[in-house]
């Protein structure tokens, strides 16, 4: 196989990669402020309960390997619930594994964000009238995005990486096809290309991350 | 007509009582200076005032609008939206500025009369010039506070309260902060603001200041007000534990 054909059946494979890691982030990003919330609950019965559910949700993400998750969550509706699954759930299957995963990450990052600001952010914002959402999207939230940006940039880096494990599900992204490759060709280049193309794909995150990081610079 | 008035205020914190059955009125346009060693309960007072704090028994009105009652002996607060309008009648002025680091001053000072008040743009941003103006920051307007000196902040600080309109502004130890320097800037603008007559509660560790500035001086110890009167009458008072606290003040 000439170095060409590898370059072109790998960069197919990239796309998938980057499909994974992109919708991962869409749905984890957000998901992970829902679990903070509800980690963080405290108030009434309902926020208790909130709490511990959320926390036991976080220690089990944490705790169990991503790729038995992604087993689980592909194998599940069969043997849990009797369904048939085809290949059409294999992508859905990965998506999902991988958001609710990381968006436990996520959301312990957003609570040490959230925890590290100073009470009197808030007491300021309450004698000046700020309702709490307002308190909170004003004056809370741009201040914990500063503060979280470079724990979260770690957070993508491994996301970058991790989707490698979506070969557990056989989902040809670019190191299920790398392995293919040196597997049936006996040629060990695949896995030189994929260092490559992971590590160029994780400089131009870092280069992203740091450029929001130098825009908030303006103020500390 | 009383602009503030609290009355048998309580309060304990993990079973130490900081203050023990405590009353203060202010009159409209009233300076009032609260002294008084650390721990002797004067910032836990303001910040029952400012419901910050909740206080464990004892009422609480502005302008005759009441914030609190005393119900059974425990104070109970009124809901939400009433405390949300009584909110509006007071700005407080905290030790460590607690300005908006992501806001410029401008945005510091305007974004609440704008968001929450809901006034008209131009007529905020030209009363906050006025203010900036007033404290000596004119040039000052689109600086981040992390960029401006402690003395600086405290200004802006001052004036983000005073866009809001508060019929009383309360000092918590608004120099503490501050060097010599420094603090000498913010009196000054304290001392312009009495001048025009708005009402304020000071608590602070300035006593040449608080003497000359005040209609009257509170002196606080151990929870309850040992001394109250004009600033001579406290100042010149035989009281033995006044005259130990002003003794360190004098052996410095």
């Amino acid at each position: 196989m000439s170095f060409s054909v590898m370059l072109t059946q790998l960069s197919a494979g990239m796309v998938k990669t980057v499909g994974i890691f992109a919708l991962t982030l869409i749905f984890s990003l957000p998901l992970g402020f829902l679990i903070c919330f509800g980690r963080m609950a405290k108030k009434g019965v309902a926020g208790k309960a909130a709490g511990i559910f959320f926390r036991a949700y976080i220690s089990v993400m944490r705790g169990t390997p991503l790729m038995l998750q992604l087993m689980v969550v592909y194998f599940g509706p069969f043997f849990l619930f009797g369904m048939s699954i085809g290949s059409n759930w294999r992508f859905p299957a990965i998506i999902i594994g991988f958001s609710l995963n990381y968006a436990a990450y996520f959301a312990e990052i957003y609570r040490s964000g959230i925890e590290s600001m100073p009470i009197g952010q808030y007491e300021a914002a309450k004698l000046l009238g700020y309702s709490k959402p307002q308190t909170f999207f004003k004056i809370i939230l741009p201040q914990v995005i500063k503060r979280i940006l470079p724990a979260v940039t770690n957070e993508v880096i491994t996301l970058v990486k991790d989707t490698s494990l979506a070969y557990a599900l056989a989902y040809a992204e670019m190191f299920t096809i790398a392995k293919q490759i040196v597997a049936s060709k006996s040629d060990f280049m695949p896995f030189i290309i994929a260092a490559v193309f992971y590590y160029i794909f994780n400089l131009i995150v870092a280069m992203v991350m740091e450029y929001i990081e130098k825009r908030l610079n303006y103020y500390h | 007509m009383k602009y503030l008035e609290m009355n048998h205020v309580k309060k304990s914190f993990d079973g130490l009582d900081v203050l023990k059955d405590i009353s203060l009125s202010v009159e409209e346009g009233e300076v009032v200076s609260i002294i008084g060693p650390s721990g002797s309960g004067k910032t836990t007072l303001l910040r029952c005032a400012t419901l910050l704090e909740t206080m464990d028994c004892g009422d609480l009105a502005y302008l005759g609008e009441s914030a609190a009652a005393i119900v059974d002996g425990r104070s109970v607060y009124q809901k939400p939206a009433q405390l949300a309008k009584i909110r509006e009648k007071f700005g407080l002025v905290f030790q460590n500025f607690n300005l908006f680091p992501h806001f410029t001053v401008m945005k510091n000072i305007t974004d609440a009369p704008i968001h929450v008040q809901k006034r008209p743009k131009d007529e905020v941003y030209r009363e906050a010039r006025g203010l900036l103006e007033k404290m000596g920051l004119a040039d000052k307007e689109s600086a981040y506070p992390c960029q401006l000196s402690g003395g600086q902040c405290q200004r802006v600080a001052i004036a983000r309260a005073l866009a809001l309109n508060p019929r009383v502004l309360f000092f918590d130890e608004p120099t503490s902060a501050l060097d010599p320097e420094l603090t000498g800037e913010v009196l000054k603008v304290i001392r312009s603001l009495a001048q025009m007559h708005i009402t304020m509660v000071i608590v602070t560790h300035e006593m040449a200041f608080a003497r000359d500035i005040s209609d009257r001086v509170i002196f606080m110890d151990g929870g309850v007000v040992a001394l109250e009167g004009t600033p001579s009458e406290v100042f010149e008072s035989d009281n033995p534990r006044m005259r130990e606290f002003l003794g360190h003040y004098a052996r410095v």
